[in-house]
């Protein structure tokens, strides 16, 4: 398990591209969270990093994630899952990166 | 030697096109947020090199950009558009209560006198404002009744084909409390206030095969222009009927005259000619293209009524791409320019006033807005 200390782990992110842009990152993100690992924690670890990607993954009102952005972790869909749900230990761990995919719409 | 520069925003992303005052010869740069929907670039007439747009996603969400050097380098501001207050509800295409949610902006207005004071139009249907650059937004909540006491009649507003759309902000030069807006479908609006409270200004407009054809509000507005010179007088692109008015919107009357369809989107005005006016007649609000395949602008001397097409330059046949309502601006030139952006990712400008035209580029995707700064 990598950890900064005991309860900070080091978690890998894949952003759409046009995060990635927004971001100004290359390929993955790799970021600081506090365990237990969950959505709402990695996202927020996200947006304190990069602060322009605040509003583009969910709503800044209801704090839900945006209809066309989907989760998905371990080849698994998380997209439905409650955002405090903790994450697989494969993704806390390093091992798997937590993905944030763009719905396919619009051919 | 003067120059201009036109800020366009496709369905793709921002392009800046660039010339001397000839407008013979234009440097193109972009695409600017490749892949992004941007709605509106404008810049501020205080500070020529500050410029904002909207860019925007069905996927991402809304962003707002700013450059502070013209547009050769841009970073993102804030993007947090909350409405005041419980947002509450319009009325949905079938007439069913629909919940205020904040889709995108689709205009942004700079202030006259303050670089960082910038208004944006939104849909759904509000108007905010920073103060700040961009960085932090505020609604003007009067507009939609909101701790006004104001009545707008909010609820009964209706999504025209668009969305439910606030897309034309205009301000008034001779006096800072006074704004007009249009909203599609609910219609044209005026603070004498600063944005405290509204009064709907729609008397005269009419608008049939709806159940009230001159309702107070319901009226799907299109675009609105004035001339810096005369801002009490108003010229309107309505859905259908091209309208004035000489009261600041108090009373309209209808001045489509000639035109081959009264239908159509973009509306301007000549930058030194306050009764020289430029539409793009569109065949109907099922047939988004030119009458007969020939992309005509009409214009008229007479504030209306008595129209000429100008075709030099314009395709003539088997042209069916579409104007939109933001895609069509003029420069402050002493021969005035017209510029207009089609859905066929064209970018027209004549630099005499209409009597001839070509084409910038070809080859944009579909364009969203044009606007044009003039510059020393």
């Amino acid at each position: 398990m990598t950890e900064t200390n005991a309860r900070v782990l080091i978690i890998r992110v894949v952003l759409p591209q046009h995060l990635r842009t927004l971001a100004q990152v290359g390929g993955e993100v790799a970021l600081e969270v506090a365990a237990p690992v969950t959505v709402r924690r990695v996202l927020d670890a996200l947006e304190a990093r990069y602060p322009t990607l605040r509003g583009t993954m969910r709503d800044y009102g209801t704090g839900q994630r945006r209809p066309f952005l989907r989760f998905f972790a371990c080849e698994e869909d998380l997209s439905h899952d409650s955002m405090d749900a903790e994450l697989r230990r494969a993704v806390a761990e390093g091992k798997e990166p937590l993905l944030i995919i763009g719905a396919i719409a619009g051919g | 030697m003067s120059s201009v520069r036109v800020l366009v925003g496709t369905k793709k992303g921002a392009f800046v096109l660039s010339a001397d005052g000839a407008r013979k010869d234009w440097q193109v740069t972009g695409p600017f947020f490749a892949g992004w929907e941007i709605y509106h670039v404008k810049g501020s007439p205080v500070d020529p090199n500050r410029l904002y747009a909207s860019q925007s996603s069905g996927w991402f969400g809304q962003i707002i950009q700013r450059s502070d050097d013209g547009g050769a380098t841009w970073a993102p501001v804030g993007n947090k558009f909350a409405y005041e207050g419980v947002p509450g509800t319009h009325q949905w295409y079938d007439g069913t209560p629909h919940p205020w949610e904040f889709k995108r902006v689709w205009h942004l207005e700079p202030s006259l006198t303050d670089a960082e004071t910038v208004f944006a139009g939104v849909e759904d249907a509000a108007l905010f404002s920073s103060t700040d650059g961009g960085n932090n937004w505020q609604e003007l909540a009067g507009l939609r009744g909101e701790g006004s006491g104001c009545s707008t009649l909010a609820p009964k507003w209706q999504p025209g084909g668009g969305g439910m759309c606030l897309h034309t902000i205009l301000l008034d030069p001779g006096n800072a409390d006074r704004m007009y807006i249009a909203i599609s479908a609910a219609g044209a609006f005026r603070t004498d206030d600063g944005g405290a409270n509204w009064k709907p200004i729609n008397k005269g407009l009419v608008s049939n095969m709806t159940p009230d054809p001159d309702a107070e509000i319901g009226h799907c507005v299109h675009h609105v222009a004035m001339h810096r010179s005369r801002p009490d007088v108003l010229f309107m692109q309505k859905h259908w009927d091209v309208m004035r008015s000489d009261n600041a919107g108090d009373s309209w009357h209808e001045v489509s005259g000639n035109l081959p369809t009264d239908f159509g989107f973009a509306i301007d005005v000549h930058a030194h000619e306050p009764e020289t006016l430029y539409v793009v007649p569109i065949k109907s609000d099922s047939e988004h293209f030119p009458p007969e395949g020939k992309l005509r602008v009409y214009r008229s001397r007479t504030g209306g009524n008595e129209w000429e097409g100008l075709t030099k330059g314009l395709p003539q046949k088997d042209c069916y791409v579409n104007v939109l309502r933001d895609a069509m601006a003029v420069d402050t030139l002493d021969e005035c320019g017209v510029y207009f952006g089609t859905t066929g990712g064209q970018v027209y400008a004549s630099p005499d006033a209409g009597e001839s035209w070509a084409p910038i580029v070809r080859d944009l995707p579909a364009v969203l807005s044009v606007e044009v700064q003039t510059l020393a």
